[in-house]
Parts: structure tokens; C-alpha cells; sequence
């Protein structure tokens, strides 16, 4: 290599003036902080703030006072602040604004336990962190089921109505077989029969996959809706009580404090879910499948000219998806509860959201998806202690998160250049 | 085709070239006849076929993938992989055959650098990398100098001579006469999609042109020289952004006079299409002032800057100066048809636009089947005829066409020159912008040089080409003298330390 002299090509760098990103996230977060150490801070009471590393009150606990806890992690949230707004090298500024975002939920959360009625001024981590994941669960599938499905160019909208077939076949063949396997397979047919619907469509017949993407979700919901009525609640016994895999413990990974009870006494889709984030996050970067999915659905003649079949490697991506999904929506009905009429009650879209506020990443999909999750399990407990933020507050979060990740404050988008667009030879 | 031959397919857009060469790399059918290699038939399915045979393209439009790197870009579809059935990427490997074949053939290439940051030259270089590593002996390369440089483009013939003497073939597709000349062994034309002709590279251009056209062409542009009156387009201090909201034009001062064309020369990308749409009220003017026969003019919209008097011939048409659905009457009054005798309040006046219509198709001579055609169903030459035509029905003072005659035939270019020389003699201040360096000679009285969003330089139309191509480059007259002076002062034939050889490197550097 040190034969060939490159000549050194620089991109013109962006010139944004003083206000550039990093600056305009800083003096954001500075105001969070702000808000939080005065706000919080006066509201907060004397009261102990209590995280127990448990299930429940007992057992060991981090406590802080809670006056002090709100204004100091404020000062935290303005000193990471401050520190964006200084200006800090490129790769501090996802930790600092991290750090500073954490100081800014902790602060909050000193104000809200040290609120609390007397008696519930804790937080029990552990069954906070198994919440997060357990509702993150279904976004993880269906923000994978995008990345599948929209790194080769094919934009779905469907992962909805993926999940909801997936939940409803799994619980219909698993009562009807008896067995968790066979709703398993099931489930995954499920999904994949609406992934084909969409391939056959976008592919095949070329029409706009976000249409298509909605009509494939409404289709569903009809569907299963109408089946629901007309089957399953006649003889629930027969058609709406599949079994249910029980919780898998992990040796010694149980055993972690915290974590172990929280993460490692789950069901087999937890699991499943964390072990599909990895194999596809490598898959994807890292072989042979990875790299002609993701020229497809960047370049699909330049592909096609290098002899990747760009239809096939979209159509198998695309089933594979609905494969992704429809286990996901298995993970409530062979694990949680019995399928109810539109069950998934929106969590594709939100999938949607974590797929694109993680950046078409598979592991950036499932931190988004985490996040999620943790602001559904705080509304949860919030509305546990009684507290004055009404939930509906926080349902908001997810869709809030996406508008200001599509608006480019966390860094730019980019979709893959040729998502949604059918590719035609010729 | 021999081996280590290159056999130049020489003819107008649209004659057919590229799907020829399409059908051989296996990406469209052939309806009927077949292709022979080595005497025996070859039926391609697809491109693996055709690569499994032999044969490489490098694209006129190239095919890499702008986010991947180029070791990536050259393994797609080829993937070196190790693990089984998992199909672990071997990058190591393919890392190292990219370094082996760029040396090999002297084609530097950073194997780990993304293509989006690269500049054209040096993709293209990838590009053939890219075939060669495929172990090609045919490289069809479509319209490979279109986007470069003079001296980007004598970098290419020298790689093709250099390829030819290791035993490849080439087809070079093209419709520049004289790189085919420069280096072609065999010459073939087409014309509507058939062999008209082979020609040795010893045939004149105007042979070639002929073959080409079907009939004798001229290749100048008749004119006399200008009388240049008062100034009617000032720019001074312009500066621009592109939709990337970088800077792409930056700081520029011109003056185009009444009765002179100002060129506007410089490779594509260098700020000129922002330039003429800050100048057009398409592009907000984020510095300096644009004004026209003193008025000043930046902060109007569109509308306002046609109406005091601007013809503007937009560089895509088919984006920008035409509605392709609507038929040629309509696109013909896209302009006025708010006016009389066009529409009157709120109706159009259908019999005053299909008279006005017929009378400019055949001043303009425009080849339509009708005047109700839908202007997309014409030729490129004709459509752009019919904007000419909508254009230079007005009475102007400016007349800014950008790409004029790109992607036009060649009858049609001659006659949209002679329209546009028409409109300087009778007082018009005319600014043509193209990235044809021949276009620009043969049309203007000074010409304008842009590179990096500046104009770099104004020279007459008489400087050689060599000068220009420097400026293009980004090379300016006193950098590229001191490199001269150096040889010069001694007499005799110093001027040989030619400036188009040398600064080929510079301008990789600097594109």
C-alpha cells in the first residue's frame, strides 16, 4: 500500500457557523437541565428517593434525598449541556448527550418518588428494566422486520399488520395443536403471508408500498378481527388458549444482581429478540447477504449490472421480514396473553418510528426500541405511584422522539437512496 | 472485434449506441439476431453472462454504490467469503486484489475511500477497476469522457492505451469526434440503430460528422464578431447555496453586454446551474447583488425576471423547461398564456395559442407530428427546439440557456446556434452555460471559466483549448506560466513542456 501515493480527496466540510448541531443539541439540554434542577428541585420533597434493586420496597437500595437528588442530577444536565455548548470533539457527543439526557430522566424521577404517597417512595429496578424490555419486545421485532425489509429497498409499513397476523396465528394453531412449536411456525407463517402480499404487490405489480403497506394493515385487522368474532370467541376453550412457553432461566447469567432477575429468567422471544439484533447487525455488515441486501436497496442497477438478482434478493428479504414479525407478534400470544381484536394496538407504527430513529441500524433500532419501551413502563409506574403527569404524557414520547429524529437533531437520517422505489430492468 | 484492438462506436445521441451495448452486457434482450465470441453464439441472460464471457462495461451513468467504499463496490457480486453458508465477507482478500489490479494496471485507487467523496475521475477509474478485476478481455466503456476534464479524459486515453497493450479490447462508445480520432484503431458509426458506415481513424471529422448525420454538417458556428453595447446583466458578489445548503457559488462578479454572448464554461458541478438560478429567481440569494439594465432583480420571483424581458433555457428539460404531458401548443405559451391574446381572464384562448403554435413550428422548424402532440413524444432535438422557440418569442434583453444543445442531434444543435447568434445580432445579451467546451468556443465572445463556485478566469474564444482545460481544472494562467517560464526563457522548442501533460495529475488533485 505504501507504494500508492492517493492523492488525499477532502470533502468540503459543512459550514454551519457557530450554531452547529452539537451546539444546538447543548443548549437544549442546557434548558432541560435548567428546568429540572429548579423545577424539579423545588418540587421535589425531603422524602427519601429510593431505587430498590429488587422486585418490590425490601432488599438494598441507592437512595438520595430527594430535593438534593432532583437538583443534582439537573447539574448534571446542565454540565453536559454547557459542555456541547463549549464545543466537545465529534465522538463525545453521543456520551455527553447521554449522560446529560439520564441526568435529566433521574432528576425527574427524584421529584416524582420523593412525591410519592408515603410508603411508595421507590422504584424497583428490577421489575422497571424487565418491564422495558418485555414492552420493547414487539418494537425490537418490528423494527428488525424493517430493517429486513427496507435495506433492500422495499418500505414497510406493514410491520403492523405483520405482528397482529403473527400474534393471531400463533395463538389459533397453537390451541388448536396443543403445542407452543407449532404456534411458533405458525406465527411466522402468519407474518410472512402478509410480507408476500407486499412483495407481490411492490415487487411484482409495482404499487406504492406505502399505500400498500396500509391497506396490508387494515387488511389484517380485518381479518383476524373478523375470524376473532366469529371463531375464537365462539369456543375460546378450543380456538383462543394456546399454551404458553414458560420463563427460561440462564445459568449463572440469573445470578447477575439486577440484571439476572430482570433479563435473565425470561421467555424464549426475549432471547430470541437479543440474539436476532446481533445476527443481524453482523449479518447485515458483515457477509455476503448483508452486502448485496444492502446494495440492492441502495443501488439496484448498479447491483443488477454486477449480476445480483435485485428481485430476488427483495423478495427474500421481504418474506424474511414477515418471518421477523410474525414471531414478534407471537411474543404475546404464546407467552403474555390470549389474542384480543387489534391487539397490537398500534406498536408497528412505533416500531416504525424505532427503525428510523435508529437509523435502519439493527442495533440502533433496538436502543430506540428500548427507550421506547422504558418510557411505556414509566407511565406504567407512574400511574402506579399516583403521580400528578398524567400518562397519556408520556405515550406521547415515542412519536415526539421520531418527529425531532426525522427533523435531524440527533444526527442525520438517511434512509437507504432506493427505499421504496420498485425497481424495473430496462 | 480483435483482441487488443479499440473499436470506437461513433454516433448521436439517441442513435442507439448504448442499447447495442446494453444487449451485449446481457441487461436488455435482443429481439432478434445473436452475438458471436470466438465464432461461437452467445446467449446472455444477464449480466453474469455476459461478465462470465468476458465482457466488462463501465456505465455512462456509473453503477457504484454511492455509500459503500470501493473494495465493496468492486466484490459486489463477486464476494470473496469464507465461513460456509454463512458467507463471511473476506474483505482482506478483495482488499488486496483491488490493490494488485490498480498497480497492476496503474489505476490508483484508495481501495478503502467511499465513493460519494470521490471525485468523478477517479469513480470512473473505479469503474474499470472495478471490470478488470472480473478478469475482462472486452471493456465496453459508454460515454466515459462525458463528465471529465481535457485532462481527465487524456488520463483515460492514456489507461486505454495501456489496457489495449495488455491484450484487452475495447469498445469506446462516444460522440466526440476527436477522441475517437486520437485513439481509436476501428471506427464504426450508427445511425438510427444501424450500421451506416466503418471508417479508419485517418477519415476527417467531417467525414465522420457526415457518416454520423447522414448529410454535411457544419462544425463551427458562422458568425461575425460582436458588437458588445451597454451592460444588461450585473452580477456582482453573488453568492449561492446548493440544496445541500453548501456553498456553490461564492463570490462572483460577471457583466454580459447587448449584442455579446458571455460562455460559461467549466466541468459540471462547479456552481454553474446555481449561478443561472440565483440569476432566474429560482435559488435564493444568500450575498451580492444581480441586477438588469440597472434594475436590481435579485428577491423577484421567476415570473417578474421572464417578464422584464429574460428567455431562459433551463440545462434538463424535461425537468425544468417542458411539461412533458401537455402537447406543443400548450408548452409553446407555458410562458404568456395569462396574456393576450393567449387567455383573457380566466379562460385560454384555444385559436389564437394553435395559430401562434403553427406559425413557431415551422419558424423553428420543429418535427411534430402535430401541434396537439404531447411535447414528450418528440425527439430530444425537438423539444428542445420548442423551448427556443417559446424562449426567443418574446421580446428580451437576456437570454440565459443552459446545456442548450445537450443530448440534441446534431442538425439540431446547428440551428439552435445559429437561433441563439441570431438573437445577439439583433442586441440581445446572451450567457450560454455548457460543459461542451467546443460549445462554448464556438459560441462565445469572451468566456467565463467556473471552477469552484469563482470564475477563475475570462479569456477570449481564440485561447486554445489547452488554457481552457487548465482553467476548467482549476489552474490558472499564472500558475501554469511559472511552471513554463521555467523552460522558456531558453529558445527553441521549449514550449513542449506542454501544460496539458503534466498538470493531469493536478487535476485529480483538485477536482
Amino acid at each position: 500500500m505504501s507504494t500508492m501515493a492517493v492523492p488525499d480527496i477532502a470533502v468540503a466540510p459543512v459550514d454551519e457557523g457557530f450554531w452547529t448541531r452539537s451546539r444546538k443539541v447543548g443548549l437544549t439540554l442546557l434548558g432541560l437541565g435548567l428546568l429540572s434542577a429548579v423545577l424539579f428541585g423545588a418540587l421535589a420533597t425531603d422524602q427519601q428517593a429510593r431505587f430498590t434493586l429488587s422486585d418490590d420496597a425490601a432488599g438494598a437500595a441507592l437512595e438520595i434525598n430527594g430535593t438534593i437528588g432532583a437538583i443534582l442530577f439537573g447539574i448534571i444536565a446542565i454540565a453536559a449541556g454547557a459542555a456541547l455548548l463549549a464545543g466537545v470533539p465529534k465522538r463525545w457527543f453521543l456520551p455527553v448527550l447521554a449522560v446529560g439526557l439520564v441526568g435529566f430522566v433521574l432528576s425527574f424521577l427524584c421529584w416524582q418518588i420523593s412525591a410519592a404517597p408515603t410508603g411508595q417512595n421507590f422504584m424497583p429496578l428490577v421489575n422497571i428494566i424487565r418491564g422495558t424490555f418485555i414492552l420493547a419486545l414487539p418494537l425490537i421485532f418490528g423494527a428488525l422486520a424493517g430493517v429486513l425489509c427496507e435495506r433492500s429497498g422495499v418500505v414497510n409499513v406493514a410491520i403492523e399488520g405483520q405482528l397482529l397476523m403473527g400474534a393471531f396465528s400463533g395463538a389459533l394453531f397453537g390451541s388448536i395443536s396443543g403445542s407452543v412449536w407449532v404456534g411458533l411456525v405458525a406465527a411466522a407463517i402468519g407474518g410472512a403471508f402478509i410480507s408476500l402480499l407486499l412483495a407481490v404487490f411492490a415487487i411484482r405489480y409495482l404499487v406504492d408500498q406505502v399505500v400498500m403497506g396500509i391497506v396490508l394493515n387494515l387488511l389484517a385487522v380485518g381479518v383476524t378481527g373478523f375470524l376473532y368474532e366469529r371463531l375464537m370467541q365462539t369456543d375460546a376453550a378450543r380456538y383462543n388458549s394456546a399454551p404458553r412457553f414458560s420463563n427460561w432461566e440462564i445459568p449463572l447469567l440469573k445470578d447477575i444482581p439486577v440484571l439476572g432477575p430482570a433479563l435473565f429468567r425470561g421467555n424464549i422471544f426475549l432471547y430470541l429478540g437479543l440474539l436476532l439484533v446481533l445476527v443481524i447487525h453482523i449479518a447485515l455488515f458483515r457477509t455476503r447477504w448483508g452486502l448485496r441486501t444492502r446494495s440492492v436497496g441502495e443501488h439496484p442497477i448498479a447491483a443488477d449490472t454486477l449480476g445480483v438478482k435485485v428481485l430476488r434478493v427483495r423478495y427474500r428479504n421481504v418474506l424474511l421480514a414477515g418471518v421477523v414479525a410474525g414471531i414478534g407478534g407471537a411474543s404475546y400470544t404464546l407467552a403474555l396473553y390470549s389474542f384480543t381484536k387489534n391487539m397490537i394496538g398500534g406498536k408497528g407504527f412505533i416500531a416504525l418510528a424505532a427503525l428510523i430513529f435508529g437509523r435502519w441500524n439493527p442495533t440502533g433500532a433496538l436502543l430506540a426500541a428500548l427507550f421506547f419501551g422504558f418510557a411505556d413502563q414509566l407511565a406504567t409506574y407512574l400511574g402506579a405511584i399516583s403521580s400528578s403527569i398524567p400518562s397519556q404524557f408520556l405515550a406521547m414520547l415515542p412519536y415526539l422522539a421520531t418527529i425531532l429524529a426525522v427533523a435531524g437533531l440527533v444526527g442525520r437520517v438517511r434512509a437507504p437512496a432506493a427505499d421504496g422505489k420498485p425497481y424495473i430492468k430496462g | 472485434m480483435e483482441p487488443g484492438e479499440i473499436h470506437a462506436l461513433l454516433g448521436e445521441n439517441g442513435a442507439g449506441k448504448s442499447t447495442l451495448m446494453n444487449v451485449l452486457y446481457g441487461l436488455y434482450q435482443p429481439d432478434e439476431g445473436e452475438i458471436l465470441v470466438d465464432g461461437k453464439p452467445l446467449k446472455l441472460k444477464g449480466p453474469s453472462d455476459a461478465i462470465g464471457a468476458g465482457i466488462g462495461m463501465v456505465h455512462q451513468h456509473f453503477m457504484l454504490v454511492p455509500v459503500f467504499t470501493v473494495t465493496e463496490n468492486i466484490m459486489l457480486g463477486a464476494e470473496q467469503v469464507r465461513g460456509g453458508i454463512a458467507g463471511f465477507l473476506d474483505r482482506r482478500r478483495a482488499r488486496r486484489e483491488v490493490t494488485e489490479v490498480s498497480e497492476r494496471y496503474n489505476l490508483r485507487v484508495d481501495p478503502d475511500a467511499v465513493i460519494e467523496d470521490l471525485p468523478v475521475g477517479i469513480q470512473q477509474r473505479v469503474e474499470i477497476v472495478k471490470a478488470l478485476t472480473r478478469d475482462v478481455d472486452l471493456l465496453i466503456l459508454d460515454e466515459p469522457t462525458a463528465v471529465l476534464t481535457p485532462q481527465e479524459t487524456e488520463e483515460l486515453l492514456t489507461v486505454m492505451r495501456s489496457l489495449k497493450a495488455a491484450g484487452k479490447s475495447i469498445v469506446f462508445i462516444t460522440h466526440k469526434l476527436g477522441e475517437v480520432k486520437a485513439i481509436a484503431d476501428r471506427i464504426t458509426v450508427i445511425r438510427r440503430g444501424k450500421t451506416v458506415g466503418t471508417a479508419s481513424p485517418e477519415a476527417s471529422r467531417d467525414e465522420l460528422a457526415a457518416l454520423m448525420v447522414g448529410r454535411n454538417v457544419r462544425l463551427t458556428v458562422d458568425k461575425t464578431p460582436a458588437t458588445p453595447g451597454e451592460p444588461v446583466l450585473e452580477v456582482s458578489g453573488l453568492v449561492v447555496d446548493d440544496d445541500r445548503q453548501i456553498r456553490a457559488v461564492d463570490g462572483i462578479d460577471l457583466t454580459v453586454r447587448a449584442g455579446e454572448v458571455l460562455g460559461v464554461a467549466g466541468v459540471q458541478g462547479n456552481g454553474q446551474t446555481e449561478l443561472i438560478e440565483a440569476i432566474m429567481g429560482l435559488r435564493p440569494v444568500l450575498g451580492g447583488t444581480v441586477s438588469l439594465v440597472g434594475d436590481r432583480i435579485n428577491g423577484w420571483k421567476p415570473k417578474r425576471v421572464l417578464r422584464a424581458g429574460v428567455g431562459y433555457v433551463p440545462e434538463d428539460r424535461s425537468v425544468d423547461g417542458l411539461v412533458k404531458e401537455f402537447s406543443v401548443a400548450e408548452n409553446l405559451v407555458l410562458d404568456i398564456y395569462d396574456r393576450p391574446p393567449f387567455g383573457a381572464g380566466l379562460a385560454l384562448k384555444p385559436d389564437a395559442i394553435a395559430a401562434s403554435a403553427k406559425e413557431r413550428i415551422e419558424q423553428f422548424d420543429v418535427r411534430t407530428s402535430s401541434a396537439d402532440a404531447a411535447v414528450g413524444t418528440l425527439s430530444g432535438g425537438n423539444q428542445q427546439k420548442v423551448i427556443v422557440a417559446r424562449e426567443l418569442s418574446r421580446p428580451l434583453k437576456l437570454l440565459i440557456a443552459a446545456q442548450p444543445t445537450r443530448g440534441v442531434d446534431v442538425g439540431s444543435i446547428e440551428f439552435i446556434h445559429s437561433q441563439i447568434i441570431h438573437e445577439r445580432d439583433v442586441g440581445t445579451a446572451v450567457m450560454v452555460v455548457s460543459s461542451e467546451l467546443d460549445e462554448v468556443i464556438g459560441l462565445a465572445d469572451r468566456i467565463a471559466v467556473m471552477y469552484r463556485g469563482r470564475i477563475i478566469g475570462i479569456v477570449g474564444p481564440d485561447t486554445p483549448r489547452e488554457e481552457i482545460g487548465l482553467l476548467m481544472a482549476g489552474i490558472t494562467p499564472d500558475a501554469a506560466n511559472e511552471r513554463n517560464t521555467d523552460a522558456v526563457p531558453g529558445d527553441g522548442p521549449a514550449t513542449d513542456g506542454s501544460p496539458a501533460s503534466d498538470p493531469g495529475s493536478a487535476s485529480e488533485d483538485e477536482a
